[in-house]
Order: structure tokens, then sequence, then C-alpha cells
């Protein structure tokens, strides 16, 4: 378990200091495939480092199962990264590479080559195992950057973003692989990336970081369907956003009135107001449905319909100024049934909305 | 279409060579030219007053290690000539290993500064090298002579009684070529330090190699090139040096330079002095051959 507390770091003093980490607490569980997600220059990349040990935090603490990792040089803390560049040392082979954390912490030689031939096993590389790093191709680097964090059997394992540099094919294989390694293992990753299909893919849990705070913490579909705040409600997938009065709140169920003047349930943000004021409501396009003016929630005129193979996106202009976008799923034998300009309802369950805390 | 691009290749070709003419003439005349007449003299007799007579003889190269005795006409081995070359080999060397010992922290120091600082670095570096070396040895010698600075300020703190005799001893050559030569060194070594992916030397630390070993395991064998090359520029201006120990070694301790310098001027011995530059450059030869072959062993593992 990595307990990480009021984690703060400052670059610089005076005017020209930047705080990359802003009171950052966190606790990630033994095995689990925790991710930290946010633009680039939120953060997430200082946190992992100040985990590896290269950045030394300003102020909190990080400890690993109970023991105090900051005083530890990198080299005595049982924590391996996977590096963006990969870092793989051009003059050694595959093999040589793998096996160097295990000889650096002096394993006896039989043991370094049963464990090199079993990392190179687990991602693949056996054929490999004489080539020059350069000899081989991009995914492959991976992959063996992979097995040399992976060899001296850390507790913990940092990745930073570790499959940016790859095509979108190799990508998707990749995070497969990840995912089925850390179940392997059973060693504890923690993953960043400013990717939210790769977040939400692999995850057991992620957190969304933004200037240097974390926003939000919790399982992919937590976070995707319930979103706490804007920035994660946009970071993460498409979101409408809709101005609202909110009429009461119970427990997490809040009463919202539309701009419209159609009242629904929708689900509240932790530590949100009782009641009173205007507030935002998030509504995926996919949870949203469009039907005949008649009884729906809103109404409004199709401006756009976009057709992007597995779904169609109907872009409607709400009365009252705002847009929303529909997400339809495409069936065989389904008729396009909705054409531009037509007038619409737009409706969506109630409950699924997401007032958001900002 | 095959025919129009033989045409153009020899096309290329001949242009190319057109082009590269004039540099091939001045190499020829101007450096394979005087190699020659140098070759041609090592093997004449001397002349009574310099210069040359034009008849054949082997005498000069036996003198580079033997002498005739002049009473009994026996052959001995030339221990002055042979203690100088030692001494030439001996403190090339050493010269070399101290310039790397001060100039491979230092080329760390400046490829590890900020972007922007790392020219101010080097520039700092180099102004000293673009000093008239005469001036900058006598700034040596005015540090370590007997009333020197060095000396003064250790008797007046008390430190040493008597001044240390410095000057015209083999310490005050190594300093001095050290001090002149060190820029030399830390020039390619920074050159590959600065290309050295740092991430590396994370990787290696975050992989449990402490400090020294990262030095050993990883920075090192990356800079390795910087370093043979570096030792090379070092070594090979340190074997002819001639300045340097003519004004700090006092004419006590001679090196080839001075050696194949007395061999043209007082000795009046045009050919050993013909012999003597020629084993200088073998020397040379050599070392280069030591470099070539070490870059090409880095070379087949990384290219």
């Amino acid at each position: 378990m990595i307990d990480i507390q009021s984690l703060t770091k400052t670059f610089g003093t005076g005017t020209g200091a930047f705080t990359a980490l802003d009171d950052v607490s966190v606790t990630i569980a033994s095995n689990e495939f925790f991710t930290l997600l946010g633009p680039s220059g939120c953060g997430k990349t200082t946190l992992l480092r100040v985990i590896a040990g290269f950045i030394d935090p300003t102020r909190g603490t990080v400890a690993l199962d109970g023991e105090d990792l900051l005083t530890r040089p990198p080299y005595a803390r049982p924590v391996n990264t996977v590096f963006q560049s990969y870092a793989l040392f051009p003059h050694m082979t595959v093999a040589q590479n793998i096996a160097f954390g295990l000889e650096m912490l002096r394993k006896p030689a039989t043991e370094i080559a049963a464990t090199v031939e079993e990392m190179l096993a687990l991602v693949r590389m056996t054929e490999m195992a004489d080539r020059r790093t350069d000899q081989i191709s991009g995914g492959q680097q991976q992959r063996v950057a992979l097995a040399r964090a992976l060899a001296p059997r850390p507790r913990v394992l940092l990745l930073d973003e570790p499959l940016s540099a790859l095509d979108f094919k190799l990508r998707k294989n990749m995070q497969l692989e990840l995912k089925r390694l850390q179940s392997e293992t059973g060693i504890t990753f923690v993953f960043v990336t400013h990717d939210q299909d790769e977040a939400l893919t692999m995850s057991d849990r992620l957190a969304v970081m933004n200037e240097g705070r974390i926003r939000q913490i919790g399982s992919p579909r937590d976070i995707y369907i319930h979103p706490a705040e804007r920035f994660v409600a946009d970071f993460i997938g498409d979101t409408n956003f809709l101005q609202a009065d909110l009429l009461g709140r119970s427990g997490d169920v809040a009463r919202v009135r539309l701009a419209s003047g159609a009242e629904i349930d929708a689900r509240a943000a932790t530590g949100m107001q009782a009641a009173g004021g205007q507030v935002t409501v998030a509504v995926r396009p996919e949870h949203a449905t469009l039907e005949t003016t008649g009884d729906a929630l809103m109404t409004g005129r199709i401006a756009n319909v976009v057709y992007v193979g597995t779904d169609t996106h109907y872009h409607v202009d709400l009365e009252g100024g705002a847009r929303f976008i529909v997400r339809r799923q495409n069936t065989p034998g389904q008729a396009q049934d909705w054409q531009e300009g037509q007038e619409v309802g737009v409706s969506f369950p109630s409950g699924v909305g997401q007032v958001l805390r900002d | 279409m095959t025919d129009l691009a033989t045409a153009r290749a020899r096309r290329t070709r001949n242009s190319r060579a057109l082009l590269l003419a004039p540099a091939m003439l001045i190499l020829l005349v101007a450096a394979t030219g005087p190699l020659l007449i140098v070759l041609v003299y090592s093997f004449l007799t001397p002349g009574d007053y310099g210069g040359v007579i034009w008849s054949f003889s082997t005498e000069a190269w036996a003198n580079v290690v033997v002498r005739r005795d002049i009473f009994t006409g026996d052959l001995q081995l030339a221990d002055a000539h042979l203690s100088v070359l030692w001494r030439s080999v001996k403190l090339s060397i050493m010269t070399m290993i101290l310039a790397f010992i001060f100039g491979f922290p230092t080329a760390y120091f400046i490829a590890t500064r900020p972007r922007g600082q790392r020219d101010m670095w080097m520039l700092l570096i180099m102004i000293p090298f673009w000093t008239n070396l005469l001036i900058r040895t006598f700034a040596i010698m005015e540090l370590i002579r007997n009333q020197g600075t060095l000396n003064t300020v250790l008797i007046w703190l008390g430190v040493i009684e008597q001044p240390i005799q410095m000057l015209f001893t083999e310490f005050s050559l190594l300093l001095g070529m050290t001090y002149v030569y060190l820029p030399l060194m830390i020039l390619p070594i920074y050159a590959s330090m600065e290309r050295l992916d740092f991430s590396l030397v994370e990787a290696a630390y975050d992989l449990y190699a402490t400090r020294l070993k990262v030095l050993r395991k990883v920075i090192f064998p990356l800079v390795k090139p910087g370093v043979v090359a570096g030792s090379i520029l070092v070594f090979v201006p340190c074997l002819g040096a001639y300045v340097t120990p003519r004004v700090l070694g006092g004419g006590k301790q001679l090196m080839l330079g001075n050696l194949i310098e007395l061999q043209f001027g007082q000795l009046r011995n045009w050919p050993l002095g013909a012999a003597l530059s020629l084993t200088l450059l073998v020397i040379v030869m050599i070392a280069l051959l030591f470099y070539v072959r070490a870059i090409g062993r880095e070379g087949e593992r990384n290219v």
C-alpha cells in the first residue's frame, strides 16, 4: 500500500515559483492498477517522480507499507520505473538490460539467468535476447523496458506514459498486455497517462489531476458516470452541460429545474450545497434520447447529424441557445429517422444527470 | 534509364574529383612533401656545420638507440636518448591521466548545468586556451618558482620554512602540461557527455545502482569515445611538447621535442634530428592506432 499524505512540490521561489503538486493525498492499495490521469503539466509525472525518488517534495509524506520512502535514495526503494523514453541502455543487449537491476542487487548468477529467461518469456522477447536495443522496434523496446523494470520484482511499478510513442493498434494491444502482466505478477502498478481511453481501459481506480491537485478518485465507471466537477466531466468523455436551478437535495439525489422548465432528479456531487442557486448538470451524450417534442424534457432543432461508424451524433440547438449532443448507436437495419433541421425533443432518465460541484 | 544514371554518377564523380583537387594538392605538397624530406634526411650523413652530405648512411637511425664511444669505438646504449624518450612517454601518459582526473568531473559538471549556462562554462574553459602558450607557461613559472606566489604564501602561512624546489622538476612539467592541455581533454568528453541521455542515468539509479555504479556501468561506457579522443588529443601534443619543458624544465628536464631541436641546433646533427622526429611520429601512430581500434570496437557494439 502506498500512502501519500499532503504532498506539495514547489519549483523555484518568489514570484517565479510554480506549484507542481498542491496538497496531494492518495492511498493506493497493493496489487492495484492505479492511474494518474490529467492534461500535461497537471503534476502527474511529478507525483510519479516523487514516488520513484527523483524529486524531493517540498512537504508531505510518502510511505510504502508503512515505511517512509522519502528518506531513501532511488536505488534503495523497492520501486521501479518504466520511462516514457524507455531509457534502455544502448551499450547492452536486451538480456543485459533486463539483468541490470538484478546484478545491481548482487543476485547469484544462476538466479539472474533464470529470472531473465522468465522475463523474456513474460514479454515474449525470448528470440530477441541477444539483440542490441536499437535493433528492435518501438513496441519491442517498450516490452524490454517493462521486463527490465519487472525483473527485480519491485513492490511497485511506476509507468510514465509508456504507450505514448506507439501507434494506435500496438497501443491497444499493449494496454491489454499490461493489464495481463499486472494480474500475473500481482505488483502494484501506478500508471501515468493523459489518454482517457487508456485510463478507463486498464485501471482498477484512477485519479484525475489538474493544476497540481487531485480532482477526483474512483473506479473508471464511477468517474465516467459520476464526475464530481466540470473539469473531470469535460476531460473524460464528451459531456453536455446544462444550467439548472437546484430545488432541493436529499442524500445524493438532487432535484433540479432545467432551463426548459422541466424538473428532474439528478445525482448530487458530494460536498455541494443543500439547496438554492444555479448549478450545472452534466449529461453524457449516450444517456440522452431523441423523441417527438410532445412530452420531452427539452426541445430544440437538429443542427447537425454526424455519422461516425459505430454511432451517429445528433447536435441539437436547444431552445434558449445551448448546444446538446445526443449519441445513438447504429444498429443494422435501423432507418435514419432524424433529419437536420427537424424539431425534436431531448430527454434523459431520472437519476442520470450529474450535478457538478462547481 | 540506367545509362542516364551511370552518366550522372560519372559526372558527379568527376566534379567531386575536381573540387577535391586543391585540397589534395595542398596535402601532398605541404604535408607529405616535408615528411618525405625528413625521411630522406634521416638516411644521410650530417654536415660539419649543419645541413646534410648526400651520402647514404643508417648511422642516424642507429644513433637513436645506441652510441659509439668516442675513444674505444664500442657500441653502447644511448641512455641519454632513451631516458629522454622514456621521460617523454612517461610524462605524456601521466599528463593524460591527470587531465582525465580533472577533466572528467569538469565535463560532467558542465554537461549537467542548465542548457543556457553550459556555453558560459565552456567559454571559461576555453579562454586560457586562446591565450598565448608562452605567456601561460611563464605564468605557471611565476606561480611555482622559489620566490613565486605559492612558496611565498606557504612560507607566510608558516607551513614551510624553506621554499620547495618545484621549478625545473618533472613536477613542474606535469603541472604545466596538464594545465595547458586540460581543455583538449574536457572538450571531447563534454561533447559525448552532452549527448548522453540522462534518463539512462535515472534508469540505472532506479534499478538499484549506487552513484558509483551508475558512473562505472552507464556513464563511463557511454562517454568512452570522448574519453579516448581526449586522451589522444592530450597525449600526442605532450609527446612533442617543446615550449613547456624548455621553460619549466630549465634545460634539465629534456623531452623529445627539445632533443630534436638540439640536433638541428647546437649539435648540428640533422639526420639524427630527422630520425628522432620520425621516431616520435611512429609513437604517435601507435597511439592513434590504439585509438582507432578502441573506437572501432565501440562502433561494432553500438552503431
